[in-house]
């Protein structure tokens, strides 16, 4: 098994992720505290491109009634780092 | 041998320009692989070939303005052994008419017409292309003259707008790289001007007013609104979504494209094309998805035979058709042929949309956001999650009546949601 990656390792591959979501975005502008449903334009389609994308990249399996923990870009890195030690 | 034409994108595309090829002369080719990128007002569009064959050879350049029906390559039939002397890649960039076509296989015409039947790569790029590189970057690259070959892919191997830009600039600045010329590339780019991302815009924007003036201007419509109990439905997706891994989850709005496409069949009045002064109704029912651009304007490609998918496979298709139209790319087929388009607003909050028919097609429907109402059942006031359901239709192809109907079949389809 390959190691646990670190947050910041799943801060980038989050952020490429949502790269092939929404290319027009620039990561660099986002305000990693705020929902980014709201900030990014982000619709539910998009939004389970995104988990999707995650699942792939990561190997993690996000419940439907968590998607409320995943609103911004800080607690979507916390959700899937957490999940990642168990 | 076949002259490859540009396909009609839609009744309002005239024009488009070829940004690459993914092909060159020689290879084999398979009914349903994209031969080409063509930028359009529309977005980037990627082209099919709907018949088996060889590339015989590349008519038109990349960043060249072909009009739709203009000669892009000339494509021998058939799969078979490349023909001898034909196929070399000798440097003849303008084909002479050859008198004497390679013979077509019999088997040929026996295939079956389903595109069920050879299922489309999920990305061009992974699949037909030595090189994978993003939809924009693609368009990047033929707008600075920049080689695909000669960039130097990013994270993951991928070629993005910035590994492009970044080529362009180290090309800028080293002397001009000596690109050996390859045996395919007898046509070479011009570069193109650079369009920015405004005049993108504004093309797109010019675009969809005359596909929206001329249906106001032609099509007598009237507008029919239907609010829906989405309840069994909203549950019923809870229920299944819990099961489900994230890969195999469904959104409500797919839910609602089914019905859509389903309802049609009690109602075949909705779904067609009104030509020629007479309605013409279709089959097959591919709806349309409206689906707004984050930098603006709106595209509404297809999604083939949703009556005839499993609602699993309509919410893939539909995720997937999403992620490529954000991400910059269409195939030509799903770009022309909706028979019928669905709207829905809800994501912005808004209860209820009125939409405007995209012609020649008769009708839209509009679908707001779930909004939690009091709603009375078997004399009981509940409280319900309802959804409105709104139709725009031609007068020249039904009446309020048939669209009453068809909005009530849509409602009682999404009653029983586990039978979509």
């Amino acid at each position: 098994m390959s190691p646990k990656p670190t947050p910041q390792e799943v801060r980038e591959i989050v952020l490429r992720v949502l790269h092939t979501i929404a290319p027009e975005i620039d990561v660099a502008s986002i305000d990693p505290s705020v929902d980014w449903r709201d900030q990014l334009d982000l619709d539910s389609v998009d939004l389970l491109n995104f988990l999707v994308g995650v699942h792939d990249a990561l190997g993690v399996d996000i419940p439907e009634e968590d998607y409320p923990k995943l609103s911004s870009l800080d607690r979507c890195v916390d959700y899937v780092s957490a999940r990642m030690q168990d | 041998m076949a002259e490859f034409r540009m396909p009609s994108l839609g009744a309002d595309m005239d024009y488009g320009t070829l940004v690459e090829w993914t092909v060159k002369p020689g290879d084999h080719i398979r009914r349903g692989d994209i031969i080409a990128f063509v930028d359009t007002d529309k977005g980037l569009i990627e082209i099919e070939v709907w018949e088996d064959g060889m590339v015989e050879s590349l008519v038109a350049a990349p960043g060249q303005k072909l009009a739709v029906g203009a000669v892009m390559a000339m494509i021998a039939a058939g799969g078979g052994a490349p023909a001898p002397a034909e196929a070399l890649p000798k440097p003849a960039p303008i084909p002479s008419p050859k008198p004497s076509p390679v013979p077509s296989t019999p088997s040929e015409k026996a295939r079956p017409q389903s595109r069920m039947e050879a299922p489309l790569p999920t990305t061009a790029a992974a699949t037909t292309l030595g090189r994978a590189a993003s939809p924009l970057a693609r368009r990047r690259a033929a707008e600075l003259g920049v080689e695909l070959a000669a960039v130097r892919p990013g994270e993951g191997g991928i070629i993005r707008v910035a590994d492009v830009e970044r080529a362009a600039a180290s090309r800028a600045e080293a002397a001009p790289a000596v690109e050996a010329p390859k045996a395919a590339p007898s046509v070479q780019a011009p570069p193109r001007e650079p369009t920015t991302a405004e005049q993108r815009t504004a093309a797109m924007r010019r675009v969809i007013a005359a596909a929206m003036a001329r249906s106001k201007r032609e099509i007598p419509h009237y507008y029919l609104e239907h609010h829906i109990d989405v309840g069994p439905a909203v549950s019923w997706l809870t229920d299944e979504n819990r099961k489900r891994p994230v890969t195999e989850r469904m959104l409500l709005s797919a839910v609602l494209l089914k019905a859509v496409a389903l309802a049609v069949h009690e109602v075949p009045e909705m779904n067609g094309y009104f030509v020629d002064g007479a309605f013409r109704p279709i089959e097959r029912v591919h709806v349309g998805v409206a689906i707004a651009l984050r930098q603006g304007g709106l595209v509404a490609p297809a999604l083939h035979d949703v009556d005839r998918k499993p609602l699993v496979e309509v919410m893939k298709e539909m995720l997937d058709l999403t992620k490529r139209v954000r991400g910059g790319a269409i195939r030509s087929s799903e770009i022309a042929d909706a028979t019928i388009t669905v709207t829905s607003l809800g994501d912005q909050g808004v209860e209820s949309v009125f939409g405007v028919i995209y012609p020649p097609q008769v009708a839209l429907v509009g679908f707001g956001k779930i909004i939690e109402r009091a709603w009375a059942v078997d004399g009981m006031v509940g409280v319900r999650p309802v959804v409105s359901s709104s139709l725009a239709a031609d007068h020249r192809a039904s009446d309020g009546h048939r669209g009453g109907r068809f909005l009530a079949a849509i409602d009682r389809l999404l009653q029983r949601p586990e039978k979509l």
